[in-house]
């Protein structure tokens, strides 16, 4: 198996990275640019890029910002926000993404997954699953999708997704650990990579989360101090995990 | 400066392939006209997307020619390596370019698609791999927890692994593509 894996992730609005608690109260967390930079040159194993109200303001993703954050990354770029089509997954690679992320979109026509899956390959189709009490949700959150999150997992797999992203609605924000629980229920029902997202607060938590999952998402516990990834990664070496050596 | 030419087939990460070449001192030209990857110094197959529509893209633009007829180096990367083999069995069945002996195969052990930073033997270093399928071919010359991690044959020389996002060690890698010894 390939090294667990540690992704800071920047949630963009307005062209700024923000964050919330349990996808609600956006606050500024910074430039994208500065800190996608800063987190790979930390040692940072992929970076992900979501834009928050790209699904719920109908835009077009922003290519322009993706592309200027691409130019300064030396490590994975996954994409996500708006992907409607197997068009905008290509405008996304074209603009410097490795992976695409997939939500709401695939819920409300889950054959696109495949389509995108046929386009630019199952390894770059991530299918994200935001889930609250279970059961997901669509549109940043707002609307219960109707669908337990281990079928939905499960379904995306099969249609083609190669990665899962599964935040925990409930856990967002919070730092009291992530939604184990739900985290191993997923990863048991698919057989891609799981990436478990929502409520680090530190070392702990992470390695935790790393025994059910492939790889954990980073994001409030980043923002607020940017070398605090640097330190994370030295505090799960020395707990015994084993993590690249980004030299 | 090297010219390199980056082969844009439709659906490859070129653009992150051309910024990590850019980076490490390469002129990059993305294109997909045969006789620009026929004259370039290095021309880059680079790897995202499903064998079949890659092929047939390929094709379509004549750059399977263009491919097989240069003498000078040339770097497959991930599904740019698997495209290089004889055949693969993605998509039913499909047939490559021939420029390495072997065949790609479905990866069957732990979670597929195989994901994330593994180490390299005998490089020393350890590269980020995104792949559902490997290369089983006698040319291999270095290895990744049982899967093939590099072949060669004449010129060609393919990576399974992703050297554009493989941060210092891919940047290594790269310059060592550029001014072989």
């Amino acid at each position: 198996m390939p090294l667990p894996r540690l992704i800071p992730c920047l949630d963009v609005a307005g062209g700024r990275v923000v964050k919330g608690i349990r996808f609600q109260g956006l606050r500024d967390a910074g430039d994208p640019v500065e800190l996608g930079a800063r987190y790979s040159d930390a040692g940072a194993d992929e970076l992900v890029f979501l834009d928050v109200k790209a699904t719920l303001e109908e835009r077009a993703n922003r290519i322009e910002l993706v592309e200027r954050v691409a130019e300064r990354l030396a490590i994975p770029f996954t994409v996500g926000g708006g992907v409607r089509s197997a068009a905008d997954a290509e405008a996304l690679l074209r603009a410097g993404a490795d992976k695409v992320a997939v939500n709401s979109a695939a819920l409300e026509r889950p054959a696109l997954i495949g389509e995108l899956a046929e386009r630019v390959g199952s390894q770059a189709v991530v299918l994200a699953v935001d889930a609250t009490g279970g059961r997901v949700h669509a549109r940043a959150g707002t609307t219960d999708a109707g669908r337990d999150a281990a079928e939905w997992a499960a379904e995306g797999e099969a249609l083609g997704a190669g990665e899962i992203l599964l935040t925990s609605i409930d856990a967002d924000g919070t730092r009291a650990g992530y939604d184990l629980a739900l985290t191993a229920r997923v990863a048991a029902a698919v057989s891609v990579p799981v990436i478990a997202s929502g409520g680090a607060g530190g070392a702990g938590h992470v390695a935790q989360a790393l025994e059910v999952a492939q790889a954990a998402l980073l994001a409030s516990i980043l923002h607020e101090d940017p070398d605090r990834l640097a330190s994370l990664r030295g505090e799960l070496r020395a707990a015994g995990v084993l993590l690249r050596d980004a030299a | 400066m090297t010219r390199v030419a980056v082969c844009d087939y439709g659906a490859g990460n070129v653009r992150s392939v051309a910024i990590a070449l850019e980076r490490v001192g390469a002129q990059v030209t993305v294109t997909t006209d045969a006789e620009t990857v026929a004259a370039a110094d290095l021309a880059v197959l680079p790897g995202v997307g499903s064998a079949a529509s890659a092929m047939t893209a390929l094709r379509s633009a004549g750059i399977d020619e263009a491919l097989r007829a240069r003498t000078g180096p040339t770097l497959g990367i991930c599904l740019g390596l698997q495209l290089a083999l004889e055949s693969s069995d993605e998509d039913g069945g499909v047939e490559g370019l021939g420029l390495l002996p072997g065949r790609a195969r479905r990866l069957s052990d732990g979670r597929v698609p195989r994901i994330g930073w593994a180490a390299v033997d005998p490089l020393e270093d350890t590269f980020y791999f995104a792949h559902s399928f490997a290369a089983d071919t006698p040319a291999a010359t270095a290895w990744s927890e049982g899967c093939v991690a590099e072949a060669r044959s004449g010129a060609f020389l393919g990576v399974q692994f992703h050297p554009e996002k493989s941060g210092a060690a891919g940047a290594r890698y790269l310059e060592r593509c550029l001014s072989p010894a």
